[in-house]
């Protein structure tokens, strides 16, 4: 934000960043092969909707068109749509645990409609989500204003595993942007699809 | 490119950028003043002014620095960890994961009047806290109302308002520091210096100045804050995307705060600036039948609720729209 802006008091909602999120299945293989955690094939997109009907409307549409994808064959099943206590909607989207491919592709249709019709700053996380064979939990969370990925293991209760975290972000090196100012790894408690 | 529906308020923009220029023309010409009238009588008193520049320098940067602490001191707030207020670190989390920037400590203050208020020199080093009475329930506001709040204080610290007005406060503590320092020169000084003619009316004189600086610079700065308060909500309400919850949440503070008690109302004055909603007000005019502002709404260092719900209002249908607005690079 330049100075002028923040002088003048007209900060701008940030536009997302989406071209990153593409990096996931890679390093989803990287992380199945240094870590053991593999996809659970559920993935979600969480935005903060706006209030009436123009943004009701697209939300609709998105649904729709992924309901779409999901009933053809080898379609998953059908998205979820939910709001948590903070007024955030999430849409879930559940494939094969073998089709990250495609569940980033759906994430994706997610953004690229809000972007189209100009409520891309609206959106704040993409959530894909690991298990272990120790039935460990895991999500990589993607920060669409940053650009970048942050590990989130919850255990019971309102804790998580920051040992876990930090081991995740040494396995994943370099094939995703990990985020590094850990302030910003903010937690998403009772996230749908993890 | 990106269609945006967030289109900034030109209007808003110029009506600031006038203030901002008219507050440091009177700044300039406060200077040349001082320097017109020491030149013209060849005064030794040219240094009491310096005193008082670098005095009322000190002064503000001091409370610059200091911001988050004096503040919280001053509201007697007690920052809280993420176990402790997990709803509210929630709320602040995802706004400023929204918003793209850092997040501010979060503290509780344990007044029964409804408020919040956002401080600090930097984004590094701000704080964000609110009162208990606007969290323990007494208000039925919801979480989208709640997180209107925050927004518009977390917009607070995104538009740099508190360095913005201190820089813009500068001129008011030098002109006022100078009053008080003539004034007693007048008194005290007055007698040994006999022999000099030109010493009482030259003190006189400035003080005189100072006075007019003074009080044209303390409507500017109110003006100026009046302005960035609708910058704050119009962010605010852009962040979250729920300009009526905002409007709403507003509507709610100020009917909450009329049931104060007088002396939690006294007690908060000296932070009335960076408050959501003004807590000291002063006898309100401005729609009583006459029409036309009042004496209160000029002195405000808030915009009246009724000019703020309107501009919510505005951006409920800027985000409505079927169609987004072309991108700024297009147009």
């Amino acid at each position: 934000m330049g100075f002028l802006d923040t002088l003048l008091g007209r900060t701008k909602p940030v536009q997302p960043k989406l071209d990153d999120l593409f990096g996931l299945p890679s390093a989803a293989i990287t992380l199945q092969a240094a870590t053991g955690f593999t996809p659970t094939g559920s993935g979600s997109v969480c935005f903060r909707s706006v209030e009436g009907k123009t943004f009701s409307d697209i939300q609709n549409e998105v649904r729709d068109l992924l309901n779409m994808e999901a009933e053809k064959p080898g379609g998953g099943l059908p998205v979820e749509v939910t709001r948590d206590n903070y007024g955030f909607t999430w849409l879930v989207s559940s494939r094969m645990s073998d089709e990250i491919e495609t569940l980033v592709t759906d994430l994706h249709a997610v953004n690229s409609t809000l972007v189209d019709n100009g409520f891309g700053p609206q959106l704040l996380c993409t959530l894909v989500a690991f298990r272990d064979e120790r039935e460990r939990r895991l999500a990589l969370v993607y920060l669409y204003k940053r650009g970048t990925f942050y590990p989130f293991a919850p255990l019971s209760g309102e804790n998580r595993d920051n040992a876990l975290e930090l081991h995740i972000k040494g396995a994943l090196g370099d094939d995703l942007k990990v985020e590094q100012d850990l302030t910003r790894w903010f937690p998403v408690w009772g996230a749908p699809g993890l | 490119m990106a269609r945006t529906r967030y289109a900034p308020d030109r209007g808003l923009t110029v009506r600031m950028t006038a203030t901002m220029f008219f507050l440091g023309l009177v700044f300039v010409a406060f200077i040349a003043a001082l320097i017109g009238i020491m030149t013209a009588v060849n005064a030794s008193s040219g240094a009491i002014v310096l005193v008082a520049l670098v005095f009322g320098g000190g002064m503000a940067i001091a409370s610059l620095f200091y911001s988050d602490k004096i503040a919280l001191a001053a509201a007697g707030a007690r920052e809280v960890s993420p176990k402790e207020a997990p709803e509210l670190h929630g709320i602040v989390d995802r706004l400023c994961a929204l918003a793209d920037m850092d997040k501010p400590r979060v503290a509780i203050a344990p007044t029964s009047m409804p408020n919040a208020f956002a401080t600090g020199r930097n984004s590094k080093n701000s704080v964000l806290c609110v009162t208990q009475g606007l969290i323990d329930g007494h208000l039925n506001l919801t979480n989208e109302e709640l997180e209107g709040i925050l927004a518009h204080e977390l917009s607070h610290v995104a538009h740099k308002d508190v360095q913005v007005m201190t820089v813009a406060s500068l001129l008011a503590i030098t002109a006022g520091l100078l009053v008080r320092f003539a004034f007693y020169s007048e008194l005290f000084g007055g007698g040994r210096r006999s022999n000099d003619n030109n010493a009482v009316p030259v003190m006189l004189i400035i003080m005189a100045v100072s006075i007019v600086v003074y009080a044209i610079s303390f409507l500017l700065i109110r003006l100026l804050s009046r302005y960035r308060e609708l910058a704050a909500d119009r962010s605010g309400a852009l962040l979250t995307g729920q300009p009526s919850a905002l409007a709403s949440a507003l509507q709610k503070v100020s009917l909450g705060m009329n049931r104060i008690p007088t002396q939690d109302l006294r007690s908060a004055e000296p932070l009335n600036a960076f408050y959501f909603a003004p807590a000291m007000k002063l006898a309100r005019g401005g729609r009583d039948g006459k029409g036309g502002p009042s004496l209160a709404n000029l002195f405000s260092t808030h915009p009246s609720l009724e000019k703020r719900l309107e501009q919510l209002e505005k951006i409920q249908r800027q985000l409505g729209q079927a169609t987004p607005d072309a991108p700024d690079s297009l147009r």
